[in-house]
């Protein structure tokens, strides 16, 4: 018997007005993996991760995860980074943190904790007093640190410098569960290439490429970055 | 640091011939324990998956081996290691000799040259 796939979409789409955010978006991804969303701005990436995350509803088309449908059920093992920090900037971290944990029945507060000593954040400051890379970190250290089954990661590395990169990626790669799946969405490719097992190729709405990484690079002898540069060349 | 990678090549095979390479030359000694497949993706910076991926083919040369709940070691057994050392060999071997005919250098002609350099470097 298979498992039910952590990501199901058939025929969805979304349309805002007359234009297309998502259209015909068929996909079942399988459990355990961490898969890149890779496209170009506007292609649909934030469309996509926003009605899974049941942020937005579709115009038409199904999506399941974990074989339910998108509603209170998901919400509850999907553990979503949005694009922009979603926090009231006035709250202090300690008071994010109470908020997650009254929030998620996952939230481990005690990871939580470690990580953000590790990084040497005073959880005593206010959201707003932080830079805009530590507010990144601190966001993804609390959307890590829910025991999810589905972590939804828009562009998680836009506007950090390398080091912290780096960091955002380590943290990623050492608290994910292997019974657990990572979507990524990004532009920056070569960044998260090494990491990612599998890769979605979106453009104007529609799913052109889904493959294993290593294929690419083996059947191809290119990496993903210059496949990448080539399929979606101006 | 996240390791280096050539990325035309799949990583898992770079893996396996980076952890190869540390066990023949001593760094992994025989009969160790190797690093957690976590520990391992994390220092390289990739996919924890991949380094499973890569743990299997050295698992399939017997270069390594699972000890039940223990995690992995490398193997206990110089027999193994030796001829992944001679394969280690051959391919570096191989590559070079490709690049020097690319150069127009015959055979013999390496060969020669190989000589001198040594005895040059020996004086």
């Amino acid at each position: 018997m298979t498992e039910a796939p952590i990501l199901e979409c058939r025929g969805l789409t979304k349309t805002y007005g007359s234009h297309r955010g998502l259209e015909d978006f068929s996909v079942a991804l399988p459990a355990g993996r961490i898969i890149g969303l890779l496209g170009p701005n506007g292609s649909g990436k934030t469309t996509l991760i926003k009605l899974c995350a049941g942020l937005l509803r579709p115009t038409s088309g199904q999506l399941y995860i974990d074989g339910m449908p998108v509603g209170p059920d998901t919400k509850s093992i999907v553990s979503y980074l949005p694009e922009r920090i979603c926090f009231d900037v006035s709250m202090t971290v300690e008071g994010v943190m109470a908020y997650y944990k009254d929030f998620f029945a996952d939230f481990d507060e005690q990871r939580a904790k470690v990580m953000l000593e590790k990084l040497n954040i005073d959880t005593a400051r206010k959201i707003k007093e932080l830079s805009k890379g530590t507010r990144e970190k601190v966001q993804l250290v609390l959307v890590m640190s829910r025991r999810a089954k589905l972590y939804l990661l828009d562009e998680p590395i836009g506007g950090v410098d390398p080091a912290t990169r780096d960091y955002i990626l380590s943290t990623i790669i050492s608290n994910y569960s292997p019974d657990s799946s990572v979507i990524i969405s990004t532009h920056l490719i070569s960044d998260v290439e090494n990491i990612l097992d599998e890769f979605m190729f979106i453009n104007e709405g529609k799913l052109i490429l889904y493959n294993n990484c290593d294929n690419v690079r083996r059947e191809l002898g290119k990496s993903l970055d210059r496949f990448f540069r080539e399929v979606f060349r101006c | 640091m996240p390791w280096d990678f050539d990325t035309s090549v799949p990583v898992y095979l770079q893996i396996a011939e980076t952890v190869r390479r540390r066990i023949v030359s001593g760094e992994y000694e025989r009969g160790s324990q190797l690093p957690s497949v976590r520990d391992l993706a994390v220092k390289a910076a990739v996919n924890p998956n991949t380094v499973q991926r890569a743990f299997m083919c050295l698992e399939n040369d017997g270069l390594i081996e699972t000890r039940g709940t223990m995690g992995r070691y490398v193997t206990d057994s110089l027999e193994s290691v030796e001829a992944a050392r001679e394969t280690l060999a051959q391919d570096t071997i191989g590559a070079f000799c490709r690049r020097m005919e690319a150069l127009g250098y015959t055979g013999e002609d390496t060969i020669e040259l190989l000589k001198k350099t040594y005895e040059g470097e020996t004086k």
